[in-house]
């Protein structure tokens, strides 16, 4: 005799819910966390850096975490900023989970931080799967990458906040096409912000960081279509939804022949 | 490879289930797959079969139900199976305003155990292989 019992639940939703209790904890202590994902050599590290010089200047309290250093020298760079900047090792782990975030806060994180930006590792696929406990997650990719990329890596850009395209200073000499870029990030994420930025010239640097201030003061964020009817993703919890419970059943769901429920 | 920690989160989840209280071990372990979900059937596969050894699912089978995408527009009601990549804008009327029906599932919906008693009353393996592809 077998048995089947019916679960029903997302095999993410352990760290959805730590994502959630964290993204609550720390909104009580007044800092935001923004979730950077990008393909290696994408200029993350350069546009973060700006980030955390245009808010030093400005005077706001902002740290920075990332699982993506190159080198040392890229330590050494965020460092200039003045800024709270953690490496955190993540073992070969392709992405970072809630749990790992959490784990490096205490004792480091100074209080009143308003933003904490994470510098998620460098890929496009995994850490798409994993909630931070983040309220912005923006999507990075160059103007070398090429325009089709938001196809190539829809779960990425399709759960993105806000989309950022870095290097413009060499867009014509990459023969980047932003309309064609712009309508693949639609495709996959209607109604998504691009934001066009240059480290190097200074460009666009400024409206990240107002978007991610926007965000902190309790600014509506974009909810992108693929994160609602989550099962997992970031979408949902950022709206405050459920654990990716479904509604439905054993009926549907064991459909198809398999011995089931042998016992009553 | 992020299929790596799906599979090791789902051999937790069937093994930490209320349900699963008072069995010793788990053959086979059901999950509903959504298109968009951002996860590589095959390579989940051969991660679950990692991450169940030395578990009370050890040897476990992995049954996966495909759930395609689809898509609603809600301003024009237009219905659409998203594909891969996914086209979420309505080709109908090119609005935004979508919704997402269906394609984002990762659940495990079903657990089977193996309760200890006569192999003779156990589950029918040709039809649990069946579902297997
Ligand atoms: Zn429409």
């Amino acid at each position: 005799m077998c048995r089947v019992v019916d679960l029903h639940q997302a095999v993410l939703v352990k760290n959805d819910e730590r994502a959630g209790a964290l993204r609550t904890e720390l909104a009580a202590r007044g800092t935001t966390v923004v979730n950077l994902l990008s393909s290696p050599g994408s200029g993350k590290t350069a546009l973060l850096e700006a980030e955390l010089a245009l808010a030093a200047s400005r005077g706001v309290p902002v740290a920075a975490l990332t699982a993506d250093l190159a080198t040392e020298h890229d330590a050494e760079r965020l460092a200039r900023a003045g800024v709270p900047v953690k490496q955190v090792l993540t073992d070969g782990l392709c992405h970072m989970e809630a749990d790992m975030l959490r784990a490096q806060l205490d004792g480091w994180l100074p209080d009143g931080t308003r933003l904490l930006f994470v510098e998620n590792v460098g890929n496009l696929v995994c850490p798409a799967s994993y909630d931070l406990g983040e309220s912005l997650r923006v999507v990075l990719a160059s103007v070398t990458e090429g325009e089709d990329k938001p196809l190539k890596y829809p779960t990425a850009f399709g759960l993105a906040h806000l989309v950022v395209v870095t290097k413009d200073d060499i867009a014509e000499a990459a023969g980047f096409d932003e309309d064609a870029f712009r309508a693949n990030v639609r495709q996959v994420n209607p109604g998504v912000e691009v934001a066009v930025t240059s480290a190097r010239r200074g460009t666009g640097v400024g409206l990240v960081l107002e978007r991610a201030l926007a965000v902190a003061a309790g600014g509506a964020v974009h909810r992108p279509v693929m994160a609602r009817n989550g099962s997992d993703g970031v979408g949902d919890s950022v709206a405050g939804g459920g654990t990716g419970v479904e509604p439905g059943g054993v009926d549907d769901a064991m459909a198809g022949g398999v011995p089931v429920r042998g016992r009553s | 490879m992020h299929e790596m920690s799906i599979a090791v989160a789902m051999v937790e989840q069937a093994t930490e289930a209320p349900a699963a209280k008072g069995h010793e071990k788990v053959t086979a372990v059901r999950l509903r797959l959504g298109e968009l979900a951002g996860v590589v059937a095959d390579s989940l596969r051969f991660c679950f079969s990692l991450a169940c050894a030395g578990t009370p699912l050890d040897g476990a089978s992995l049954l996966i139900d495909f759930v395609p995408g689809r898509a609603r527009c809600e301003p024009c009601g237009a219905e659409w199976a998203t594909g891969m990549p996914p086209q979420l804008c309505c080709p109908q009327c090119e609005g935004g305003r979508t919704e997402l029906v269906a394609g984002r599932e990762l659940q495990i919906t079903g657990l089977r155990h193996a309760d200890g008693e006569p192999p003779a009353r156990t589950a029918h393996p040709a039809s649990v292989q069946a579902e297997e592809s």
